[in-house]
């Protein structure tokens, strides 16, 4: 048995000496000749000059020789239709061989040959051997069906291969099952709508029958299909299940995963409140556990699908923390994996123990995993406030080692300590800024930038660091670039007297000499903003930050459904859907967890909910470092936190400019800023996660910030060439014609005909709706009040089902009929949608007045926001009164029902302001004209009835308007009078 | 499915290839061999994505196994397979090496075609497995028509790892419970995570299809049937006598396929008819109660810069009538190590420079005795920035006891067929505990 010399023979001519052996009349020699050929095949050489001569020592009484021949014939076939041909004989008279280990074999290589004419050829035999007497033909038979397909679809649905397969899942035999029903499930891939497997609880009965009885590999196969199942109701999903679990102490990982997957999946359909569904929860654990002391390369497995189970019912491992802790010997893949779900399963009960071995893990070698260990231990000072103060203290040792990677880290994620938990450890500054000069990785050198803007008035020397960094200003990543920018206009903003110089000099490098258009807007910004009202500039740039969410990392809810379908799969191994990795329609159908029972539950997303200190967290996500656009938003655009107008600027020299950029920025920014988030109190248990969400950066891709910014890009384009005034008066804005164009244009867009409706404004960022954007505003059309909105999917997975509902409002609005999305969302997808509005809906007073609470529904969950709809879309049409009347009336309203307003900053005429309230319903009864000033008596009616009267005075040049309402229900006059600056002022 | 399995050498170069879907191409061979065997980084996962290609790999002794597809495979099998496929060579042809490989490649072919049907594993039992591939073409000519039908169906069959027939002059079977156990201990002396794999090893020589039932004290049978009839259990747990643990937690246990799950996971008994000769019974997992066989105390100082003082005490903590051996206690030392002077009261101590570590045998140990070993480390000076990483002490031994507590109660052999019983079959049982990982932290 010495057959490794047939892998030495290289010399010249091999071929032809090959050749003459393959035609001795010994046999012994013959069988040399085929294993050298075989031998020359695997290494990769080509022996395909030899095909007659090997396929003529097919006819043989060796089964060695005859499976060698057979294994060159599969390889070559294709190269050599027409000679293969000549195979075909052997074959079909192999498939009448008394000896059914021959009938298999010739049956198996036959569907390995994917040439047509012995395709052909193959139906007739496969037909008996499918109804062969001999399970182990059979059994191979099932297979040769999927093969087949592969080759000729058609063919083995008109030959009716596919009904003599299904008949086979009867089989008396375990193993003709186990194939069958893998050939089938194959099958069936392709062909995602046939009801090929045709799973009814018959079928299931006959599967789980030979579950029992099969090879591991049939269970595996078995368990497979039995996941594509859905079960008709809660009892059937039960008595599936109990007669899963024993697989879970199987040797073979694979089955144990695999009915893992089948539990998991049927799990959703049991009531929580059943016993059997707690015990089925306890019961998941140990197997799970096991996993872990397989060989490393199943542990990577086991662990990538732990990830994914751990996020979808934390409740299972909550108490297996240990296991998880890292081995000195454990490859690096399992050590990363292992940190991973360290993290996620860090509670307050266990953080001293995760602590303690992070911090072992920060002084291995690996450098990957050393990173992410120091990143672990900041992780677990967000996610478990108790632990905050021993992190830092961890990490400041940590940063001691002057290990550089390591003092890099730590500081990444010392910044976002600092925003989780603002004034509370700042004392560790001083020491962070003494590792300024070891920082080279751009990631270290933003955060470290950003906490030296962030807290610039309490580091004494924080204008020389920042300038330390400016010097190398054009060497820099732009993520460092942008970083410098905002902590130097932080810095100037809270220290002016000291750092003008600076700020001026960042301001020129980053707008003149950055080809960076992200740099240059951002830039222009900054410019504008300090040149026109510092204040603001203030309100704008050192805006309180939305606060960070605690879980990292989360997958998306829909992906994690469909990858809790695909455990024990590649697809649970990469964290991807099967369509991002096979090619073709294969097993690209996304699948889906079946929805729970129970009544009350069908809303509420089925994870969460019950298990105690379970996180019901909201998926929103620390900002990923790399990620500075969304950090800009964050930082920069943040609405101020007075809705109010902007303070009247002082300068009179200063205004034409103002009212420029004024009107510029407004419709610049005018997309982004929201009203701050308000907190919404509703009886669902899910409304505590609105409370601290605010709009979170990572949900801004790149390219939608070009969108949603939309002025600003073509502003960037605007000032290509440097404003020629920027560097004489860089305060003073800089002015050109192209500008005041582009402002003006910016002016005119948001000026609609008829009834005032404000832009449209987010409602619901992405990320608190799982994926679903909303944004929208109210508009009166033609008498119709509407909700208008543009629903966004930004997941990865079709949105369906939407309907909408509100809560009870001052003004008892309610939709006039269901929301009307009629096709499916697709990922990436915006739908314009219109709902009418009717008032006739239960009423409730609301704080503000115009507050209105919504809650969207689709097949994901249901979302919860709310929105302010501006009053005069509640104006109606015939609010115009009578004069005898309207006299009358204003006598008869108490002086104190009286409401003052001030409308700044208006320049309209009278009659054109007169004009632009009718527009939206609010009529101009008469007009006086006293001392130059034009005095205007108006009236609206609110659709419940109510009366507003209103004296508008206009002083001839001067912008300011005077608004005296009175009503008999004093409480709307502050929203109409909103209303009332915003229709004049649009 | 599995669309393709390659073996390659160390180097690269293909032992073996074999292609079961036309969707994998000729050039997935050297794709796995250039991004992975060659690779300049270490390997970061067994799994690869290269060009929407996934590829599974082992690595056994310097050969590497890969699977490669192209759908969407249940990884955890094509991985199970891979450790199969290493098994049912080492029962061919022994160590799984380059050599060995050439020198089967034919049966490699043969095998492969056998227990890999267009991806699909099929049986890939050797004791089948062994009834028909053979290496000696001819027999498959010579085999009567029973006999032919006899290994189809015992591949297909219910029993596939037992053929029928089977008939030896004495009935004997042996028993070793193999315990690995696994300890990570703070400096301190705080037990961080300890852990008891173990595995049921039985070697059966029965004649005929013999029916078996294995029974051990399990907590939970024996709860059970103290419930049940109190005097019945008294008795019983006796004969597994000697530790004063009566019955034991096991957290966990999977089974051979010959064992009746479903019979387990109601009734909690094992039940099965056996493979014939060696095979895993079962495995299991303990966390409870463990019986530490050893402890370790670690001290090390570092005095300046350039020197450290190590001194480790061990304890044996066993019956003192029981011998441990093989005992083998591993010290790191730093890199930047220049020289080492070792005094131990027992056993044989060494620094060995290629391993950083100072290795210290010990043949034999009986239980609560103490031993301990002093060592003084020179360093080099260096400027290197890093602090030694210090990585723990670990620890070999072998101990004649399951530091788990399992303890075998019973197998009864039942053959209806034959004419022998249960008291006519020879048991022997064995324990053997090793360590697995037993590490201390300095």
């Amino acid at each position: 048995m010495t057959d490794s010399k047939y892998f030495t023979t290289t010399k010249k001519g091999e071929i032809f000496e090959l050749k003459a052996e393959l035609n001795s009349d010994k046999k012994e020699k013959k069988k040399e000749a085929v294993k050298k050929v075989i031998a020359s095949m695997t290494v990769g050489k080509d022996v395909s000059a030899l095909f007659p001569d090997v396929v003529n020592c097919m006819q043989t009484d060796n089964l060695e020789l005859k499976k060698l021949v057979y294994l060159y014939l599969m390889n070559y076939a294709k190269s050599q239709p027409d000679m293969a041909i000549m195979a075909v004989n052997t074959f079909v008279k192999d498939c009448e061989d008394p000896n059914p280990l021959i009938r298999a074999l010739a049956v198996r290589t036959m569907g390995c040959i994917r040439v047509d004419k012995i395709t052909e050829y193959l139906c007739e035999p496969l037909r008996k051997c499918l109804k062969d007497e001999d399970p182990y033909v059979r059994k191979t038979a099932a297979v040769c069906v999927a093969k087949l397909h592969d080759i000729n679809a058609q063919l083995v649905e008109d030959q009716g291969f596919l009904d003599t397969l299904k008949d086979l899942i009867s089989d008396s035999n375990p193993m003709v099952v186990a194939n069958a029903v893998a050939a089938l499930s194959e099958i069936a891939e392709s062909h995602p709508n046939s009801n090929l497997l045709d799973l009814n609880p018959q079928t299931i009965n006959k599967l789980l029958t030979a579950l029992n009885e099969c090879t591991e590999w049939g269970q595996i196969f078995i368990l497979d299909c039995l996941a594509n199942y859905t079960p008709r109701d809660d009892r059937e999903s039960q008595s599936i299940c109990e007669r899963v679990t024993p697989r879970l102490s199987h040797a073979n990982s694979a089955v144990v995963l695999s009915a893992v997957k089948v539990l998991m999946k049927f799990m959703e359909m049991l009531p929580k409140d059943l016993d059997y569904y707690g015990t089925l929860l306890k019961k998941l654990a140990p197997p799970l556990v096991t996993l872990l002391s397989a060989e490393p390369e199943l542990q990577y497995v086991a662990l990538r699908n732990i990830n994914l189970i751990v996020q979808r019912r934390p409740e299972i491992l909550k108490h297996e923390m240990k296991v998880f802790f890292v081995k000195y010997n454990d490859p690096i893949y399992v050590k990363l994996e292992k940190l991973d779900i360290m993290i996620r399963l860090a509670s307050q009960a266990n953080i001293a123990q995760v602590l303690a071995e992070l911090k072992e893990y920060a002084t291995e070698v690996d450098v990957d995993f050393v990173r992410k260990a120091v990143r672990a231990i900041g992780r677990c000072a967000i996610k478990v406030e108790q632990s905050a103060e021993r992190c830092v203290s961890t990490l400041l040792d940590l940063i001691q080692t002057k290990v550089n990677y390591v003092v890099q880290e730590a500081i990444v994620v010392i910044k976002d300590i600092f925003r989780k938990y603002p004034n509370k450890y700042e004392s560790v500054i001083a020491t962070l800024c003494e590792n300024l000069d070891s920082l080279d990785e751009p990631e270290a050198r933003a955060a470290m930038i950003w906490i030296v803007g962030e807290y610039a008035e309490r580091i004494d020397n924080a204008d020389e660091l920042l300038e330390s960094f400016l010097e190398g200003f054009h060497d820099e990543s732009t993520q460092v670039q942008l970083q410098l920018l905002t902590a130097i206009v932080k810095l100037f903003l809270k220290k002016p007297t000291e750092t003008q110089e600076l700020v001026q000099q960042v301001l020129s490098l980053a707008t003149q000499d950055s080809d960076n258009p992200d740099l240059r807007d951002r830039g222009y910004i900054y410019w504008r903003l300090l040149s026109t009202d510092p204040v603001a500039a203030k309100e704008v740039v050192l805006a309180e930050k939305p606060l960070i969410s605690e879980e990292t990392d989360l997958i998306e809810p829909t992906l994690l459904e469909e990858l809790i379908c695909h455990i024990g799969t590649l697809a649970s191994v990469y964290h991807k859907p099967p369509s991002a990795f096979v090619e073709g329609s294969r097993g690209v159908q996304h699948k889906r967890l079946p929805g729970s029972a129970g009544s009350g539950e069908s809303v509420e997303s089925p994870d969460t909910g019950s298990a105690a200190g379970a996180s019901d967290a909201p998926p929103a996500v620390i900002p990923s470092q790399g990620d500075l656009l969304g950090d800009l938003l964050n930082l920069d655009l943040t609405p101020p936190a007075t809705t109010g107008p902007p303070p009247p600027a002082t300068s009179g020299l200063q205004l034409g400019a103002m009212d420029l950029l004024g009107g510029g920025l407004d419709s610049l920014m005018g997309d982004e800023s929201e009203p701050p988030p308000i907190p919404l109190r509703t009886d669902t248990p899910q409304s505590p996660q609105v409370l601290h969400q605010s709009p979170s950066p990572p949900d801004y891709s790149p390219t939608e910030l070009g969108g949603d910014l939309g002025g600003s890009s073509a502003m960037g384009a605007g000032f290509g060439a440097p404003p020629p005034a920027a560097a004489a008066a860089p305060f003073s804005a800089p002015v050109s014609g192209g500008l005041d164009d582009l402002f003006d244009l910016g002016g005119g867009v948001g000026m609609p005909m008829g009834a005032y409706s404000p832009p449209k404004t987010v409602w619901l960022p992405a990320m608190k709706g799982k994926g679903l954007e909303i944004s929208g505003t109210f508009a009166r059309r033609a008498g119709v009040i509407q909700m208008e909105m543009t629903l966004t999917n930004k997941a990865m997975s079709v949105m369906t089902d939407f309907a909408i509902q509100f809560n009870r409002n001052s003004f008892g609005l309610a939709p006039a009929g269901p929301l009307q999305v009629l096709t499916p969302l697709s990922p990436n997808q915006s739908i314009e949608v219109a709902l009418p509005l009717s008032t006739v809906g239960p009423v409730m007073k609301m704080d503000p007045l115009n507050n209105l609470q919504v809650a969207v529904k689709n097949n994901i969950d249901v979302f919860y926001f709310s929105c302010q709809y501006p009053i005069s879309m509640l104006f109606v049409e015939d609010g115009k009164m009578e004069r005898q009347v309207f006299l009358a009336t204003w006598k008869d309203i108490p002086n104190d029902s009286e409401a003052q307003f001030q409308i700044a900053d208006c320049r309209l005429s009278s009659d054109a302001a007169s004009n632009k309230l009718q527009g939206s319903n609010i009529f101009t009864i008469a007009k006086r004209t006293v001392d130059g000033q034009d005095m205007l008596y108006q009236s609206t009616k609110l659709s419940n009835g109510i009366w507003v009267l209103a004296e508008l005075r206009v002083q001839t040049g001067n912008p300011n308007f005077t608004v005296c309402l009175k009503c008999r229900a004093p409480e709307v006059a502050q929203c109409v009078f909103q209303s009332y600056e915003a229709v004049l002022k649009n | 499915m599995i669309g393709g399995l390659f073996i390659y050498n160390h180097k690269g170069e293909v032992l073996i290839s074999r292609v079961y879907r036309d969707d994998i191409g000729r050039n997935a061979v050297d794709a796995f061999r250039v991004n992975v065997i060659h690779a300049r980084q270490q390997v970061r996962s067994p799994v690869t994505n290269i060009a929407r290609t996934s590829f599974f790999h082992v690595k056994r002794s310097n050969i590497w196994l890969a699977a490669v597809t192209k759908q969407n495979v249940n990884a955890a099998m094509v991985f199970e397979f891979l450790y199969k496929m290493c098994d049912v060579m080492t029962a061919y042809f022994g160590k799984i090496s380059e050599e060995n490989i050439k020198n089967n490649f034919v049966l490699i072919y043969e095998l492969l075609d056998e227990i890999l049907d267009f991806g699909y594993p099929q049986n890939s039992e050797t004791g089948a497995l062994k009834t028909f591939i053979t290496q000696q073409g001819i027999k498959g000519q010579h085999q009567t028509k029973e006999e032919q039908s006899q290994i189809t169906s015992q591949v297909t069959g219910q029993i596939g790892w037992r053929r029928e027939g089977i008939k030896y002059r004495r009935n004997e079977l042996f028993l070793d419970v193999l315990e690995s156990v696994n300890l990570l201990m703070s400096p301190q002396g705080q037990v961080l995570s300890a852990h008891v794999s173990g595995r049921v090893v039985m070697k059966s020589y029965l004649s005929g299809m013999p029916e078996c039932k294995f029974g051990m004290n399990d907590k939970i049978v024996i709860d059970k049937q103290g419930k049940g009839g109190a005097s019945d259990d008294a008795g019983k747990s006796d004969l597994g006598g000697g530790s004063g643990k009566q019955s034991i937690a096991i957290d966990d246990c999977t089974f051979h396929q010959c064992v009746r799950l479903s019979k387990f996971d109601s009734e909690r008994s094992i039940s099965f008819i056996p493979p014939d000769g060696e095979y895993e019974l079962m495995r299991y997992r303990t966390t409870k109660d463990i019986i530490l066989p050893f402890r370790v105390i670690p001290l090390v100082r570092e005095v300046g810069r350039t020197k450290l003082e190590v001194k480790v005490v061990i304890k044996s903590n066993f019956k003192p009538s029981l011998l441990a051996q093989k005992i083998e206690v591993r010290i790191p030392t730093p890199l930047n190590t220049s020289g080492v002077q070792v005094i131990c009261m027992k056993g044989k101590a060494k620094y060995k420079a290629s391993e950083n570590a100072i290795v210290w045998k010990i043949k034999r140990m009986a239980g609560m005795k103490e031993s301990q070993i002093s060592a003084e480390i020179e360093l080099l000076p260096t400027n290197d920035k890093k602090k030694w990483a210090r990585p723990p002490i670990s620890m070999n031994f072998e101990v004649p006891f399951a530091p788990s507590g399992l303890k075998v109660r019973y197998l009864k052999v039942f053959e209806s067929k034959l004419n022998y019983s249960d008291h006519d079959v020879i048991k022997w049982v064995r324990y053997i505990g090793r360590s697995g990982i037993y590490e201390t932290r300095c």
